[in-house]
């Protein structure tokens, strides 16, 4: 007991202890990798499936997700890009390379991101053989944190089907009902774009005037997260606009006026 | 045996770490918005402190006291993290809610301080008892207060709806406080209060007496 307190004893106890400690965590964590990746993707995909309203209780996530197909997108340019392949493609690497992405500036970056990545993945779902909604990954501040979501849009790339978000930091009850599916329901319909091609999507303070012209472009506001509301206004105006999907969606008309 | 019985049982009501010892409070104020997410915690968290005592324990005669606070870190961390890694294997969808939460059990001092006062000096079998009704006196308060703040919070049980919300298109309004971490500190407040109400012998002495003012002496002399 007493010959414990020894440097020879204190190092040999020191070191084994790291090694016992060490081979657990690492023996975990590469025992249990594919579950945990097997787990996001499936997070993943039931979000983009949830966004474009194909999600169904009684069919499997992964062959859902068959119908979907996912695209690298160059952003400035808006053409699909086939050099970098989705496996490699990683958002946040992607956004954080000074070679791969931009600095925005003040006015720019409504959405507060300070950096944009040049490449997004985007998904398509095709019904049959026609295009069925275009899923597109759309991220801005809130009020804590970044919120992180999907918005899926009709084959006319102006109208929504829906809106979910899938990481968060929003205040629960609050800013947090962005995941509240009433909420999230009343996007379905509402219109993006004017017809003159202006962004004109927003949460209101409180709730839209059914009566009004612009009522099809405004969503209801969430009660006590005005920040929140706002920053959700925010993000799809930025990803929305030329800095985002801009041109991309130009693209994606064009070449529907080629295909009739 | 009855002692077996004793170092179980002792932390539910008469010895609390919570309400009684007050550690361990962070967490009780960060994960009880939701009665599924606190279940879960309350698992991870029995888990991490039964096994570290067990650990610490087995190894307490060779643990050199110059580095013992290290040594007990390093087990309950590794602990910790292997918790963590199961549960972003098993339940992705709770691991995500509890996020940092989950390694933050290193930091509960209910854990650190089990490790340090009772396996330090207790075989093995003791220990992991004492880890065990220490999780368990942990899981009783946060299962009350995660209860409470759901049900006036959202109006619902379990995730079961039982007062439908106004935004749900129901009748109940529901109280945001109670879905903010600053409401377990009342929560907490009126539990510890109602456990001395029936423990009588829980209630500390004042640490000091307001003495009389001394102005009012005076005016009571002239």
């Amino acid at each position: 007991m007493n010959n414990n307190d020894t440097i020879r004893k204190t190092l040999v106890v020191a070191i084994s202890l790291c090694l016992v400690c060490s081979a657990l965590i690492s023996f975990s964590a590469v025992e249990l990798r594919d579950l945990q990746e097997a787990n996001k993707t499936l997070d993943k995909q039931s979000k983009i499936l949830s966004a474009a309203g194909l999600l169904d209780k009684d069919t499997d996530v992964t062959e859902l997700f068959q119908s979907i197909e996912a695209r690298i997108v160059n952003l400035e340019t808006g053409e699909f890009d086939s050099e970098i392949s989705l496996t490699d493609y990683e958002e946040s690497a992607f956004s954080r390379d000074p070679a791969t992405s931009i600095e925005l500036t003040s006015e720019n970056d409504i959405a507060l991101l300070k950096r944009r990545e040049n490449f997004q993945t985007v998904y398509l779902h095709y019904d049959v053989d026609s295009l069925n909604a275009v899923i597109l990954p759309v991220r801005g501040y809130g009020l804590w944190g970044t919120m992180k979501g999907y918005l899926a849009l009709e084959p006319d790339l102006k109208t929504i089907i829906g809106l979910e978000f899938f990481d968060h930091k929003e205040t629960p009850g609050l800013g947090g009902e962005i995941d509240n599916p009433k909420w999230k329901s009343i996007w379905k319909g509402k219109e993006v774009y004017s017809d003159s091609g202006d962004i004109l999507i927003s949460v209101i303070k409180g709730s839209v005037d059914k009566s009004s012209t612009l009522a099809k472009y405004q969503v209801d506001g969430l009660s006590g997260a005005t920040i929140t509301s706002n920053g959700v206004t925010n993000l799809l105006s930025f990803w929305l606009g030329d800095m985002g999907y801009g041109p991309l969606i130009d693209q994606l008309k064009q070449s529907e006026v080629k295909d009739v | 045996m009855s002692k077996a019985k004793e170092v179980l049982l002792n932390p539910i009501f008469n010895d609390n770490p919570i309400a009684l010892q007050i550690l361990g409070i962070c967490s009780a104020l960060a994960v009880t918005g939701n009665l599924y997410i606190t279940l879960i915690m309350c698992v991870a968290l029995t888990t991490v402190v039964t096994l570290s005592n067990l650990s610490v324990s087995l190894i307490r005669n060779h643990i050199p006291t110059n580095i013992r606070i290290i040594v007990q870190i390093s087990i309950i961390a590794t602990l910790v993290m292997l918790v963590d890694e199961v549960l972003q294997a098993f339940d992705y969808e709770s691991s995500k809610t509890l996020s940092v939460f989950v390694g933050l059990i290193v930091t509960n001092c209910i854990v650190m301080g089990r490790a340090e006062a009772f396996a330090m000096k207790n075989g093995p079998l003791m220990s992991a008892i004492d880890g065990f009704g220490n999780g368990l006196g942990y899981s009783v308060i946060l299962i009350v207060i995660a209860i409470i703040r759901e049900f006036v919070g959202a109006g619902t049980f379990y995730g079961i709806e039982i007062m439908p919300l106004t935004t749900n298109g129901g009748w109940y309004l529901a109280n945001n406080f109670f879905l903010t971490p600053a409401s377990s500190f009342f929560i907490i407040g009126f539990t510890i209060w109602a456990l001395r109400q029936w423990k009588t012998e829980q209630i500390e002495e004042p640490e000091f007496k307001i003495s009389k003012n001394s102005l009012e002496g005076e005016k009571g002399a002239a």
